[in-house]
């Protein structure tokens, strides 16, 4: 089928500064894209360049197969869901619903069909009849969904719409978001700064930094083979441990130093890999365990000193001090680890990923 | 005010210190109330002055109440008294103010209003030069503009007209209602018009639709705002007009100075109040809706 969305080579410049560069997204009917990254890394300038809200300075977009790249917000065939949910104060829900009907003549019956449809799908029947400002911000935000839903449109944009709500709210409707994606079926572009949004939503990540498209994967790729540092460090929380080491070739596999204090810790990871000296190793705190916990290939076991104990409910997480960084472990709730004393630590090697030290891109 | 009735500390005596905070409360509202009559007193006398008979005038006090009460004094300012040699009153001036401020203060806020929101919602290149530009014609002096002025209203060919008055109030007043209005619309997100545009509104449809009905309080504040500028103006109503398109401030102008023999106070004391009437009956009648915030939880609650 042919992609819903398909950029090549976006650039966009505003002045002499370049925002975007030389972006290349394609996505296919169903999708659902999460554009992540810290903020003022150009995803909701993008967002924009898609919705036509924004000129593009270099480039090329389509639709649903057909060029937009100079076609107006109006014609392009798409809604999009605001962070301030950019209600219109002075009209009624049912008002701010039908709005976009009403400018493009769709006639009343239409309109009170689709009104009635979306208000059932969104449960905001009640609300029809009342403003803006008199809605909580979970029932705005379902407006302003429910705003996009009526259009039917090939693609919904969204832009943080969760950020405005509180922690408790934001994650029922995110699951609502993600409920309302595989009822309809629809292609959806979202962009968000929470990983965590990220990983439960999308089904294919774009992670940015500074306009430069880092990674493009399903959040299975992005997290366990992250293509690069920054890629590494900002998906996953707790993050990824990032180790200074030196690697050595042994025999058919790998051998590991890392640098502590009290003698160097080896590790050995059997995989053949054609590694430099200097690496930086990436291990996420779930694939260290207490030793006992966790068998496997790859498993490596160690003695190390527990520096801190941060027990959180379902996990404790254990710190420790390797390569001169803090090390997290994830252990099970019931373990022994006591700071200051020693503990023996496995390591599941197989999971290891491992980046150039000079130029942060990933190596295996 | 409220320091006055702040509870007072446990060790005071009581009763002491409330005697002492009714009578600082008196003392204030005596001492108040001795302001107002003095702004009053001004009002008072045209007053009183405008419903006196000249006789009265003559004979009585400055302040003292009319023994007689007359309005004879208004019916002559109204539509008697003599500017000149004509001697119809205020009442023909009346009307041409009313005619020249309606429409200038029509137009100039709705051109303000447009001209606020393509500089506040569409950042075109050099819109804020623009409104820089617009901005410093609010800076410029009547007296700097007279004489160009009076040669384009010559150029156009409304010179001495009523609509040439119309224009010139609109011209000097769109800096002003452009300011306003801007200022009202810079604070209504962006995203609202990016909503707006994906909904498939065009730049007029979401003027009309979403920003005018936001409006109203600005739009009440500029129309009072204008509304006393133009009815108020003077310079440019006596270096702009003509017999007959004379607005009611030069009228009255005329009325008070070109009286010959007796002065007739009582006349002038009422002719004043008239000319004064409307811009204060726009303030009672549309001062309540001053202070409205209508966008409130249009984008957070």
């Amino acid at each position: 089928m042919a992609p819903i969305l398909d950029i090549q080579n976006l650039y966009k410049n505003y002045g002499a500064t370049e925002i975007l560069k030389d972006i290349n997204i394609s996505i296919e009917p169903g999708d659902f894209l999460v554009l992540v990254g810290p903020s003022g890394c150009g995803k909701s300038t993008l967002l924009n360049c898609i919705a036509g809200l924004e000129e593009i300075t270099g480039g090329t977009l389509s639709i649903g197969g057909n060029d937009m790249t100079h076609v107006s917000p109006k014609d392009r065939d798409i809604a999009m869901v605001f962070q301030s949910y950019a209600l219109y104060p002075t009209m009624t829900v049912a008002k701010n619903i039908t709005f976009g009907m009403k400018v493009r003549g769709v006639d009343q019956a239409t309109q009170d069909a689709k009104l009635k449809e979306v208000a059932q799908l969104l449960q905001i029947e009640p609300l029809l009849n009342r403003r803006p400002s008199q809605l909580s911000g979970g029932q705005r935000q379902r407006v302003a969904m429910g705003r996009a839903l009526v259009r039917d449109p090939k693609l919904f944009l969204f832009d943080e719409p969760l950020s405005n709500l509180d922690a408790k709210l934001r994650v029922e409707m995110r699951t609502e978001i993600k409920k309302l994606h595989q009822t309809l079926d629809a292609s959806i572009v979202y962009v968000t700064h929470d990983q965590i949004e990220a990983m439960t939503l999308a089904t294919k990540i774009v992670v940015l930094k500074g306009g430069v498209v880092q990674q493009i994967g399903t959040p299975a790729e992005i997290y366990n083979n992250p293509a690069n540092l920054f890629v590494a460090d900002f998906m996953g929380s707790p993050a990824m441990n990032l180790i200074p080491a030196q690697a050595r070739k042994n025999g058919s596999g790998t051998q590991i130093a890392i640098a502590r204090d009290g003698g160097e810790l080896v590790l050995d990871d059997a995989r053949d890999l054609s590694l430099p000296q200097d690496v930086i190793l990436g291990l996420r705190p779930e694939d260290i365990a207490e030793a006992g916990f966790r068998a496997g290939d790859g498993v490596q076991e160690a003695e190390c000193l527990v520096d801190m104990v941060e027990p959180a409910g379902a996990d404790t997480y254990v710190v420790s001090e390797l390569g001169g960084k803090q090390v997290t472990a994830r252990l099970h709730a019931e373990t022994r680890a006591q700071a200051g004393k020693k503990l023996n630590l496995a390591f599941d090697m197989s999971k290891v990923s491992y980046f150039a030290k000079e130029t942060g891109e990933r190596l295996n | 005010m409220t320091d006055l009735s702040m509870p007072q500390s446990q060790t005071e005596p009581r009763s002491q210190s409330a005697a002492g905070k009714i009578a600082l409360r008196w003392l204030l509202y005596v001492l108040l109330g001795l302001f107002a009559l003095y702004y009053l007193m001004p009002l008072f006398v045209m007053l009183t002055t405008s419903l006196k008979s000249l006789e009265e005038i003559r004979t009585g006090s400055l302040i003292s109440l009319p023994r007689e009460v007359s309005f004879d004094a208004w019916k002559t300012a109204w539509s008697g008294a003599c500017t000149g040699i004509q001697c119809e009153g205020l009442r023909p001036y009346f009307w041409n103010s009313v005619l020249i401020a309606v429409p200038a203060v029509a137009i100039s806020t709705l051109l303000g209003a447009l001209n606020g929101y393509v500089v506040a919602q569409w950042r075109f290149k050099g819109a804020n030069i623009i409104f820089s530009l617009m901005l410093f014609g609010c800076f410029i002096p009547f007296q700097v503009v007279l004489l160009p002025m009076a040669r384009l209203l010559g150029m156009m060919g409304i010179a001495g007209t009523i609509p040439g008055l119309i224009f010139v109030h609109v011209i000097y007043g769109l800096g002003f209602t452009t300011l306003f209005f801007r200022n009202y619309y810079v604070t209504i997100p962006s995203e609202l018009t990016k909503a707006a545009r994906v909904d498939g509104a065009g730049f007029l449809r979401i003027f009309w639709s979403i920003f005018l009905p936001l409006s109203l309080p600005i739009i009440v504040v500029t129309v009072i705002w204008q509304f006393t500028q133009i009815w108020n103006d003077f310079l440019f109503g006596v270096s702009f007009s003509q017999a007959g398109t004379q607005p009611v401030t030069v009228a009255l102008n005329n009325i008070v100075n070109s009286t010959t023999g007796v002065k007739e106070y009582n006349v002038d004391m009422a002719a004043a109040i008239i000319a004064g009437l409307p811009t204060l009956l726009v303030y009672v009648v549309a001062g309540k809706y001053f202070i409205r915030g209508l966008t409130a939880g249009s984008v957070k609650g």
